[in-house]
């Protein structure tokens, strides 16, 4: 069986020339979830607004392979994507302050996310939303869907942006730092919530964060991205045993993880910035940060295999690091 | 919310008597009015005769204190020259006028805003830049000028229209037309620039994620939020429309206020037109303050505040 | 080239030749714009049936040759327009800039100012001025340049408010200079780019509005070609002679559609924002 999201060689550029996504590849199969990580400003949002086709005027998107199931998505008009779009494919964004329109009501808009989709009342719809609101941890729901955002909190805000993405039950949501504006109890109960929507519903779930502490408790795969590419791609268990690009291992030496850094390591994070990369960038994005650069990673890192299903992007042999230690 | 709507109440007030004050001071400083009553052919005794009668011996002051007065009681005076009461002459014409500013309105915002919506829709294209330029066009146009151009082809040549007075509806068809194109630019600018803000925002972004079909999402989701500007500046709009409408009703030979104004400016009818300048004073601020509370329905946010 | 750029090289040119055509116009005039001369009345133009190249505008109902009264015309809007935006410009950048720098109270009665100039129906005031007072040049300018500065105060306002909190403003405080200094020598040249933007946008306005009171009666006195007196002097043979209104009206629009196109541009190349 096909997996329900397949994307290989994903590109993105923006009419300013920035490359925001330079070949992402990953794919994310039925109750799975798959993190994408990365700092800030690395392409992870860019990368999931273009795969659901919402990216901003003036950026230009690209991919070998961009499926949904067995629909290539490339290829489908606007019309049967928005057909598709908060009907089997769903997403939550970044932004919760901001992604709710001030000018209606919390009922009307999650109602009409179903009503869209569904042949259904909108008195039915409102009773959805309700019965939503209640699963994402929200008391009282019947008042809330008569309130406007601005009555309410950012945590409150996202987590109705979380049960408007549930409406129609989807089988491939798109979570985009769902939980970075929310409070760590509230945080544990959003993760805990989609922990139990993928086992009743085999949710496939793509959850974007830059907390290595959520990878750890979430993941079963994890793509590694940095200045829009995906530099390292393993199973969960695989990556934080034994992290292989230069990259991966700084960010794991950011976050102690219990069990996964080693003691000799130091904390810290890594020094500079990621780059903005130009149309005529070549080389491995990382070059400049990374303490094991050499002249040829100006030229195109090779994609090299650490064991079966772990992927990195790198000039250095997969057990580098073991030599280096010797 | 309360506050807020006393607080305008009264800075209303206060706006609508400084308007008042600047002009009659503006009016009556600028020449004697008895001799402007008398006309050409009037003598010494004829000009103290007048000054009397209409009280214009008396000090600027004492004699605005007591036409304020008045006003204030629903009395404007009477016209010098129809010796009737202002306040009536007004109220006969008012219909013709609002009929006029009411249906240049209506085409200024059907014409406008679906322009603007489509400008900001297009944003950078030729579509836009083309719709730029019709605005840019209406703007240069001298309305008394379009006008007169439309009644020679649509009037003379064509013989579609009635080329003046108002006795049947068609009448008014030129009039509100030539209207409704020194609002067009404004309208459609401020609707362009407010849907290409609410196109751009991350609940548009949300809706689409929703997978709703273009037209909502611009009709319902972004015009809602880019209308609340639209609105006040429609009333604005408005309020300078209705000014503005001596000039087409001088044109039209609409026997309107602002033919009214007209007429009792070019005669001296001092009475008559300080009382029509409050009168689109008090319309003009009577209009913002109806936006406001029009955009306090709109935007929820401010109806809690 | 862009459309944009054709659009502002447009605007350049408009405005230049009917600059030049005003400044020149004694001396490419063919006639004497007040010589009457009641034999050769309402003559068409030259590339009309009846035209002679005498006169290649034709001639008014007074036989004045319509060429050379347009292009007198062009001198009084020009010379309205810029006198009425000079005069405009001192009251709204002075309150605006004051508004703005100092905000609370002195803002609160810029602002009540603002408020009560648009509550002013402007036409309306302006005939009823022209008409005690007078009609005359002076007295049109003047009215134009009391009554046009809400605009100017407006964004002038809203401009200096973004530029009172920038570094340089505050080095500038901390350095001891005076506020006359500060604000004149800091503030406007920083402000300056939106405010030649709105002195477009009123120019245009002022010689429209000039129009419309001569049209109706209440602006330029006869017999000064003022565009606007000429369409209403006009009004009664265009029927017959269409001619008569359409030249000066042309001449109006072409030229407030260049000025436009000028500011347009001009807040294209300044990125002095959108149009307000
Ligand atoms: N609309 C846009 N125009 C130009 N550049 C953009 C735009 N949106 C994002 N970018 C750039 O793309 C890169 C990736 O951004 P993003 O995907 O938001 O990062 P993150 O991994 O934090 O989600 C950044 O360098 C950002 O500056
Ligand atoms: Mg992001």
């Amino acid at each position: 069986m096909n997996a329900v999201l397949e994307v290989a060689n994903l590109r993105v550029a923006f009419a300013n020339g920035t490359q925001a996504v330079r070949g992402v590849s990953l794919k994310v199969e039925r109750g799975e979830t798959h993190c994408l990580v990365g700092e800030s400003g690395c392409g992870k949002s860019v990368s999931s607004l273009a795969v659901m086709n919402l990216l901003a005027r003036g950026a230009t998107r690209s991919a070998d392979v961009l499926r949904f199931h067995d629909t290539d998505l490339m290829k489908l008009s606007e019309r049967h994507m928005a057909a598709l779009r908060g009907d089997k494919l769903a997403m939550i964004f970044q932004e919760p302050m901001t992604s709710l329109n001030p000018a209606y009501t919390i009922g009307s808009q999650m109602a009409e996310a179903l009503t869209r989709h569904r042949r259904v009342s909108r008195a039915k719809a409102l009773d959805r939303a309700a019965e939503l609101l209640g699963r994402v941890g929200i008391t009282a729901p019947g008042m809330r869907l008569a309130q406007y955002p601005h009555q309410l909190s950012g945590g409150l805000r996202q987590r109705v942006m979380i049960a408007m993405a549930l409406m129609c039950d989807p089988e491939l949501l798109i979570a985009d730092e769902p939980t970075t504006a929310l409070d760590v109890t509230v945080q544990a109960q959003i993760l805990r919530l989609l922990q139990s929507l993928q086992r009743e519903l085999g949710l496939a779930l793509l959850l974007i964060t830059h907390d290595l502490g959520i990878v750890a408790r979430m993941a079963q795969r994890v793509s590694v991205m940095y200045a829009g590419e995906v530099v390292e791609s393993a199973s969960a268990e695989a990556l934080f045993a034994q992290p292989t690009h230069p990259y991966t291992r700084g960010l794991l030496a950011c976050i102690p993880i219990p069990g996964a850094s080693r003691r000799d390591e130091p904390l810290g994070s890594i020094p500079g910035v990621v780059p903005r990369i130009g149309p005529d960038f070549q080389g491995c994005g990382f070059r400049d940060r990374c303490a094991h650069a050499a002249p040829i990673c100006a030229q195109v890192a090779p994609l090299q295999h650490a064991a079966p299903g772990h992927d990195y992007l790198c000039r250095l042999p997969p057990d580098w690091s073991a030599a280096e230690a010797a | 919310m309360l506050q807020f709507l006393l607080r305008r109440a009264l800075l209303a007030v206060l706006v609508c008597l400084t308007v008042l004050v600047v002009s009659f001071v503006l009016t009556r400083l600028s020449g004697d009015l008895a001799i402007s009553i008398a006309g050409p052919n009037a003598t010494a005794e004829d000009i103290a005769t007048i000054r009397q009668n209409y009280g214009l011996d008396r000090p600027l002051v004492v004699q605005f204190l007591d036409w304020a007065a008045h006003a204030a009681r629903g009395d404007l005076g009477s016209s010098y020259l129809y010796h009737a009461p202002v306040a009536g002459l007004i109220a006969d014409r008012l219909p013709i006028t609002l009929t006029l500013g009411l249906s240049g309105l209506a085409i200024a915002l059907l014409v406008a805003i679906p322009l603007g919506i489509l400008s900001a829709m297009h944003e950078g294209t030729v579509i836009d830049r083309g719709i730029g330029l019709v605005a840019l066009i209406g703007q240069a146009m001298p309305s008394f000028w379009l006008g007169l151009v439309l009644i020679i082809v649509v009037g003379l040549k064509l013989q579609w229209l009635p080329i003046s007075g108002v006795d049947t509806w068609e009448g008014y068809i030129m009039p509100a037309i030539v209207l409704a194109f020194s609002a067009i630019p404004a309208l459609m600018r401020l609707t362009r620039a407010g849907m290409i803000d609410a196109l751009a925002s991350d609940y548009i972004r949300t809706a689409r994620a929703k997978g709703l079909r273009t037209a909502r999402i611009v009709l319902k989701h972004a015009l809602r939020n880019a209308a609340m500007p639209v609105v006040s500046v429609a009333a604005v709009q408005l309020g300078f429309m209705l000014g503005g409408s001596i000039v087409i009703e001088a044109v039209f030979a609409l026997h309107g206020v602002g033919y009214l104004a007209w007429e009792s400016i070019s005669k001296n009818d001092f009475p008559v037109v300080q009382a029509v300048v409050l009168f689109l004073a008090i319309v003009y601020i009577g209009l913002t303050l109806a936006a406001d509370m029009m955009n306090a329905v709109l935007d929820p946010r401010l109806r809690s505040a | 080239m862009s459309l944009r750029h054709i659009a502002f090289g447009l605007g350049v040119l408009i405005v230049g030749v009917v600059l030049v055509a005003g400044v020149l116009a004694p001396y490419i005039a063919p006639h004497d714009p007040f010589a009457q001369d009641l034999m050769q009345r309402m003559i068409p133009p030259e590339w009309m049936d009846g035209g002679s190249a005498l006169h290649p505008f034709g001639t008014d109902q007074l036989g004045r040759d319509y060429l050379s009264r347009l292009l007198y015309g062009a001198r009084i809007s020009l010379l309205i327009g810029t006198l009425a935006v000079v005069t405009s410009g001192l009251i709204g950048i002075t309150l605006g800039i004051l508004g703005g720098y100092f905000g609370g109270r002195v803002d609160d009665v810029v602002m009540f100012a603002i408020t009560c100039r648009l509550s002013i129906p402007l036409i309306l005031v302006a005939l009823t001025v022209v008409a005690f007072v007078g009609s005359s040049l002076t007295v049109v300018v003047l009215t134009l340049g009391l009554l046009l500065w809400d605009r100017f105060a407006v964004v002038a306002r809203t401009t200096t408010m973004q530029v009172r909190t920038l570094d340089y403003i505050a080095a500038a405080q901390a350095a001891g200079a005076s506020r006359l200094h500060i604000l004149s020598r800091e503030v406007l040249p920083n402000i300056l780019s939106h405010l030649v933007v709105v002195a477009t946008l009123e120019m245009a306005l002022a010689i429209l509005l000039e129009a419309a009171l001569s049209f109706l009666g209440l602006g330029v006195p006869p017999p000064l070609p003022s565009w606007g007196l000429m369409i209403a002097e006009g009004k009664d043979y265009m029927f017959f002679s269409p001619w008569v209104i359409m030249i000066p009206g042309i001449a109006l629009f072409v030229l407030v559609l260049g000025i436009n196109l000028l500011g347009d541009g001009l807040r294209d190349m300044l990125g002095a924002g959108r149009r307000p």
